[in-house]
């Protein structure tokens, strides 16, 4: 054993006499990250270049233009020392982390725009005044918030109990074709678009009240058609979670089955299927075609689910936009604070549906 | 001792009669309620299919005559939407499951589901605000360099609230949804099959490519198809960014531009009255069909493939 195979003196691009081919040809760990800053140089002094002759520092051209430097740059180098296969891999690395910033790009875009328009009204005439005889500034999104907590409401006692009794059957009671039909239709039912929803209510109320009647109630009823899939959907999956031996534990201590569900499956599961009703709720508060089409808008308050049109936040950021009157600023200006409210409500709705979920959680361990 | 002993009945007790059947009760509710949508849905609109101008302000000459365009500009937009959307959506998929820090994984799936927590409203007040104003010099450079190629004819919108934009609003709004199902299947490739590709030299493209992709490919077709049925019905955001001037056309980037079914629906409905409700309300009914029959087709992609059940 006198031959030995000597390790390369240098990494990189300068080693030469390729002798262990397992660690020859390797860009050294921070070669990307390199690679990467020099782009961002680049194509900054680029652009300061073209900013110095008077024009705005363009941040997303340059942040454009360094993302396709450093991926035509770093494709080649690994070209050039590694060889095609992981030059291919370094640019598909490149790519796939491409997709996920962009994906960054309007959600970053949407929550500063949200927020500094929105604080521009975000006041407490805001959430004190109803639009009732306003016309141009001032006025405020009382009658929508109103509204928006009525018929979300309304539709949540709609639909918990029928979306949660409809999960119990689906789960503890379903077999055969009925439990089949109902699996399918309520998958049917997920895809209803929205608007369909608002339409349907809209009929079905007109038969009542005449056509052209539009009512909180009607609202109400569409929302609960857009948030019963999502409850069974959610519930579903909490219940089927419940391991079978807690049930027959139940059972072999001669418990009913219904004093089962209600004492062993429900409490186990009770924090997953808080956080499904709570997400169903986040969904829905943020639907506009519906409640314009079964709703309608108003600038009053209105208490009365059975009387009268009924203005909700979602309605109120559509039509302050869709009507603006003099000055325009005024109306874009409550728009954008009522989407800033409509988005807070939204994010807490979630993080407290996640929180529940992550500390209600039933502790499996033994 | 002739006769087997009969089988014990569990004894019938009031609370679990109750329980059961008011189960039983909410799940029928269900079929009721979809029996309700369809019925109601049709009843209003026959009246509609043989309307014509005079019976209906909205209508030139017929229903099939005003419905077509907007069922070419409601898949015209959805299927561009589909088309920016699916890539950018396996990128986020492929980098939260097999790229990023395993750490981070479940952070960035959770900062990518806020998106699909935004109201569409919202985004609608977006896309006209800010996403408009910054495509349209894109627009222009388009239209000046690139005119020849048929889809970017001129001339240029100058306000940028084209079918395009409409398309990037929608794609935005149908990220999320592809990429939390197409992460989910991913992440179900066996990590055997991974492992062995890895073990045989392949490099994370490559284990990609032979383990990970071709394991997810129905569900990443049924996430596609979804995600388009959630384009197709998708109302405000379409219906306050697009300028619509009712043309059936492939041209992204000028004034004259296909509305959508339920963007028509949500801007003319608040001032419909009479035979214009049945209209439109029959509008939606081909709408509601459309996507029925789409979100059918993305059921039996999954069905097809019982281990994708759970992805959605």
């Amino acid at each position: 054993m006198t031959t030995t195979i000597t390790p390369p003196e240098t990494r990189g691009p300068a080693a030469a006499p390729v002798s262990n081919s397992l660690t020859a040809g390797k860009l050294p760990n921070g070669a990307p990250w390199m690679v990467l800053g020099a782009s961002l140089l680049v194509s900054a002094g680029l652009f300061g270049v073209i900013a110095l002759s008077g024009a705005e520092f363009n941040w997303v051209g340059t942040f454009v233009v360094a993302a396709i430097i450093y991926v035509a740059t770093i494709t080649l180098l690994s070209r050039i020392v590694e060889g095609g296969r992981r030059s291919t891999d370094r640019f598909v690395t490149a790519l796939v982390t491409g997709a996920f910033l962009l994906a960054m790009i309007p959600l970053i875009s949407l929550s500063i725009t949200v927020v500094t328009f929105g604080l521009n009204r975000f006041d407490v005439e805001f959430f004190t005044y109803s639009m009732r005889n306003v016309t141009g500034e001032g006025g405020g999104a009382l009658h929508a918030i109103i509204g928006t907590v009525l018929m979300t409401g309304t539709a949540a006692l709609i639909s918990i109990p029928i979306g949660l009794m409809t999960s119990i059957y689906l789960v503890e009671y379903g077999r055969g074709r009925l439990a089949r039909g109902i699996t399918f239709l309520v998958d049917v039912m997920t895809g209803i678009p929205s608007i369909v929803a608002g339409l349907f209510a809209y009929a079905l109320f007109a038969i009542f009240w005449g056509p052209g009647t539009r009512t909180g109630i009607a609202g109400a009823v569409a929302l609960a058609v857009l948030m019963i899939p999502v409850v069974v959907r959610s519930s579903e999956e909490m219940l089927r979670l419940v391991p079978v031996e807690l049930r027959e534990a139940a059972y072999a201590l001669g418990v009913p089955k219904w004093l089962t569900i209600v004492k062993v499956v429900l409490p186990t599961s009770i924090a997953g299927i808080t956080t499904g009703i709570m997400l169903s709720i986040a969904r829905v508060i943020g639907e506009t075609a519906p409640l314009l089409i079964a709703a309608g808008f108003t600038n009053s308050v209105n208490y009365d689910m059975t009387e009268g049109r009924m203005q909700s936040l979602p309605v109120f950021v559509y039509t302050q936009y869709a009507n603006q009157g003099n000055p325009p600023e005024a109306y874009l200006d409550r728009a954008w604070a009522a989407a800033l409210t409509l988005i807070l409500i939204v994010m807490v709705l979630n993080l407290v549906a996640r929180l529940v979920a992550r500390f209600f959680a039933p502790k499996y361990g033994r | 001792m002739t006769t087997a002993a009969a089988p014990i009945r569990a004894k019938q007790r009031p609370g679990d009669r109750v329980f059961s059947k008011s189960a039983v009760f909410a799940g029928s509710m269900i079929l009721v309620t979809l029996a309700a949508v369809a019925t109601f849905l049709i009843v209003q609109s026959i009246p509609a299919f043989v309307a014509d101008g005079e019976d209906a302000s909205i209508l030139d000459t017929n229903f099939w005559a005003y419905v077509g365009p907007l069922v070419f500009g409601t898949i015209w937009a959805a299927a561009l939407a589909l088309l920016i959307a699916l890539p950018i959506s396996i990128g986020i998929a492929l980098f939260i499951s097999h790229y990023a820090p395993r750490r981070l994984a479940s952070a960035l799936g959770y900062v990518v589901d806020l998106l699909a927590a935004v109201p569409s409203v919202v985004f609608g007040l977006w896309g006209i605000g800010v996403l408009a104003p910054a495509v349209q010099p894109l627009y222009s450079w388009l239209v000046d360099n690139l005119g020849w190629f048929p889809l970017f004819a001129g001339p240029v919108s100058g306000t940028g609230r084209t079918i395009l934009t409409a398309a990037l609003v929608l794609a935005v709004m149908i990220i999320p949804i592809i990429t939390a199902i197409s992460r989910e299947v991913f992440l179900q490739t066996p990590v055997l099959h991974e492992e062995a590709a890895l073990a045989l030299g392949a490099t994370r493209w490559e284990m990609i490519r032979t383990a990970v992709l071709p394991f997810g490919r129905p569900g990443i077709i049924s996430a596609a198809v979804l995600g388009l049925g959630r384009a197709l019905g998708e109302t405000m955001a379409v219906a306050m960014v697009l300028s619509a001037t009712g043309a059936i056309t492939f041209e992204l980037l000028t004034s004259v531009n296909p509305s959508t079914i339920a963007a028509n629906i949500a801007l003319s409905f608040p001032e419909a009255y009479g035979i214009n409700v049945n209209v439109l309300i029959a509008t939606g009914l081909i709408l509601f069909i459309v996507t029925f029959a789409v979100n059918a087709i993305a059921r039996w992609i999954v069905a097809r493939r019982a281990e994708f059940s759970g992805a959605n």
